[in-house]
């Protein structure tokens, strides 16, 4: 049953995709209301899935690869949603919509959906870690999304071959500006998950805190550069795409070896 | 009641011709009192027509007398035929619906005409011209303007050299407000493009030429502020947009000597527009990370670009348009049948209402 809201949730943001692919095909793109309803109701989707699941563990749904990716795509569309009306990136939602369709794609069709044998107990602070991580995660996702924004606009600057989407983008540098706001709040928001990863009461294995330090590092520098002024926008954007695949990658990494190891 | 347009426009005449009919304030009072139940003149740079709706038929050249101030009655009379074309009901309906949307236009999809149609719309109704037809006739032709202009691409981008330079540096910059502007040369182009950048918000303009004097005057007409020809490299590190149009036989700029002018704003964007010819800007400066070097072939290319696509987006907008003209003739029809039954029925009532007080 709620695997019933995600697949409609993931039709509703497949929609979204497939309304922009063939908008920027036939050159008219133009964001309008329909992404964001189409976004909107995915994202209703999601939330009821994630009531269900948590409902049915009776935790916080993160107990397995499947339900972090699902997770992980809530966070995109729900930052997408406070940020994209907020900064003005309407635009963000075709770039988001992707994303999201990839994630819960992979997360629909991959055997990943592994129930824990014995069931799991409460543990606020061990949640609240691993809940407030993804949402930084999400945050930088929308700071990838923000960074291909930035290039593709750059691009076409840069060549002088100006196409449908061109006209719909926002300028450079209010882009940059959105892309620095995004990277300082995943960046907050990531300390935090891991500084409360230390308070869970539980052991962590070694290779999560070394993956999460190296991502933490990771867009430390990144700020610090864009701070000192020693990295240029462009730079900054590549790195946000950089950055985002990696901890994707990363995440992925720690989950699968985690769910590997408590399966007996 | 006939509905009906008579007018010139860029198409059927030139301007000498068509501002002869342009300066009668009082012309739709004359059409009226000429026997147009309704009036409304559009007159703009590139047309001048006539809407109206009247019971019986009112000539062209009766129309045409009306648009004439009394000075030009007899030279415009010797002339022998006008060059006016008439559209009646459906046509005229299809090409009101066009000439709002932009589509009659000298440069299609420009929206300038949807705001002259609204003000010669308001103006008739102030005066008393317009009356239920003309109304309901151009309530929907603001209508399918806007549909128009949503539905399809018909307004994207600009058109003009001086326009497509300002939009570029609005996508780079976003507010202009807070940009600061360096104008090399002295010339028409400058000026023009000077002029462009003010329209859009620049407050913080400034022009450097080789001759001070003429440097000085252009900053004076436009409001900027003069800078002495040798300090423009210095003022390259404050700026965010520069217009290049200067008689140099070599190129003024190039990776060279851009490079250190650049090292202290590796986040500000520098938008570079060389409108000289020969060039002022070696083209390697576009390869430069943050600055982006359009020259006149460059911004001519987006301005044509721009065209491209409006006339593609023609034959979607034709297509609103036909849907909306054919509902149009529709509901008018279907109105006109209802009042002709309530006519019929009240005069069926009115004999027999005669026959029971006989």
């Amino acid at each position: 049953m709620d695997r019933d809201f995600l697949i409609i949730s993931t039709i509703c943001f497949l929609a979204a995709v497939v309304r922009t692919g063939v908008a920027l095909r036939a050159g008219v793109f133009r964001p309008g209301r329909f992404n964001f309803l189409a976004i909107g109701l995915g994202f209703v989707f999601q939330t009821a899935f994630l009531s269900i699941r948590g409902h049915a563990l009776g935790r916080c749904p993160l107990t397995n690869l499947f339900e972090v990716f699902i997770f992980l795509a809530w966070s995109v569309a729900l930052i997408y949603m406070l940020v994209g009306p907020a900064y003005r990136l309407s635009l963000m939602g075709a770039f988001t919509a992707p994303l999201v369709v990839v994630l819960q794609g992979f997360a629909l069709i991959a055997p990943i959906d592994v129930r824990h044998p014995v069931k799991l107990p409460a543990n606020p602070l061990l949640e609240f870690h691993a809940s407030v991580s993804l949402v930084a995660y999400g945050v930088f996702a929308l700071a990838c999304i923000a960074g291909v924004m930035y290039l593709v606009q750059e691009r076409q600057l840069k060549t002088h071959h100006l196409r449908s989407i061109f006209y719909h983008l926002p300028p450079l540098t209010d882009l940059f500006a959105a892309i620095t706001r995004l990277l300082w709040w995943g960046f907050g928001l990531y300390t935090l998950g891991i500084v409360s990863g230390f308070f869970t009461g539980h052991p962590l294995p070694r290779v999560q805190v070394v993956a999460a330090v190296g991502v933490w590092l990771l867009y430390a520098t990144i700020l610090q550069g864009r701070h000192l002024r020693w990295l240029a926008p462009k730079r900054v954007a590549a790195l946000c795409i950089i950055g985002f695949s990696t901890a994707l990658t990363l995440l992925w990494g720690i989950t699968f070896s985690a769910q590997m190891h408590s399966v007996p | 009641m006939n509905l009906f347009c008579v007018g010139l426009s860029h198409h059927t005449a030139n301007v000498e011709t068509r501002e002869r009919f342009t300066g009668n304030t009082s012309a739709e009072g004359t059409l009226r009192a000429a026997g147009c139940a309704e009036a409304l003149v559009l007159a703009t740079c590139n047309r001048v027509e006539v809407y109206g709706a009247s019971d019986k038929r009112v000539s062209t050249d009766e129309i045409a007398r009306c648009l004439l101030q009394k000075s030009e009655l007899d030279e415009v009379s010797r002339g022998g035929a006008l060059p006016f074309y008439r559209y009646e009901a459906e046509r005229c309906v299809q090409h009101l619906f066009r000439v709002a949307s932009g589509l009659d236009s000298m440069v299609v999809g420009e929206t300038e005409i949807l705001g002259q149609t609204k003000k010669a719309y308001h103006s008739a109704r102030a005066s008393g011209a317009v009356g239920p037809c003309l109304h309901r006739l151009f309530q929907r032709a603001f209508r399918v303007a806007k549909q128009v202009r949503t539905h399809t691409e018909i307004t994207r981008g600009s058109v003009s050299v001086g326009s497509v330079a300002v939009d570029l540096a609005e996508k780079i910059f976003g507010e202009l407000g807070n940009c600061t502007v360096l104008v090399l040369g002295a010339g028409e182009t400058s000026e023009r493009t000077a002029r462009a950048f003010i329209s859009r918000g620049v407050s913080d303009l400034r022009v450097s030429n080789r001759s001070d004097n003429r440097a000085q005057e252009l900053a004076q007409r436009i409001g900027g502020q003069a800078v002495q020809f040798d300090e423009w490299p210095r003022q390259c590190r404050e700026i965010d947009i520069l217009v290049t149009s200067t008689s140099s036989e070599a190129p003024l700029l190039t990776p060279i000597n851009l490079g250190p002018m650049l090292a202290n704003r590796i986040d500000r964007p520098l938008f570079i527009i060389d409108i000289a010819v020969p060039r002022d800007v070696d083209p390697a400066v576009n390869e430069m990370e943050g600055v982006y070097l359009y020259d006149i072939d460059a911004l001519r290319s987006v301005a044509e670009q721009s065209l491209a696509v409006r006339r593609q987006q023609v034959a979607s907008a034709e297509a609103i348009i036909a849907e909306h003209v054919a509902d149009f003739l529709e509901k008018v029809s279907h109105e006109l049948n209802r009042t002709s039954r309530i006519a019929g029925h009240a005069a069926v009532a009115d004999s027999s209402l005669r026959a029971s007080q006989l």
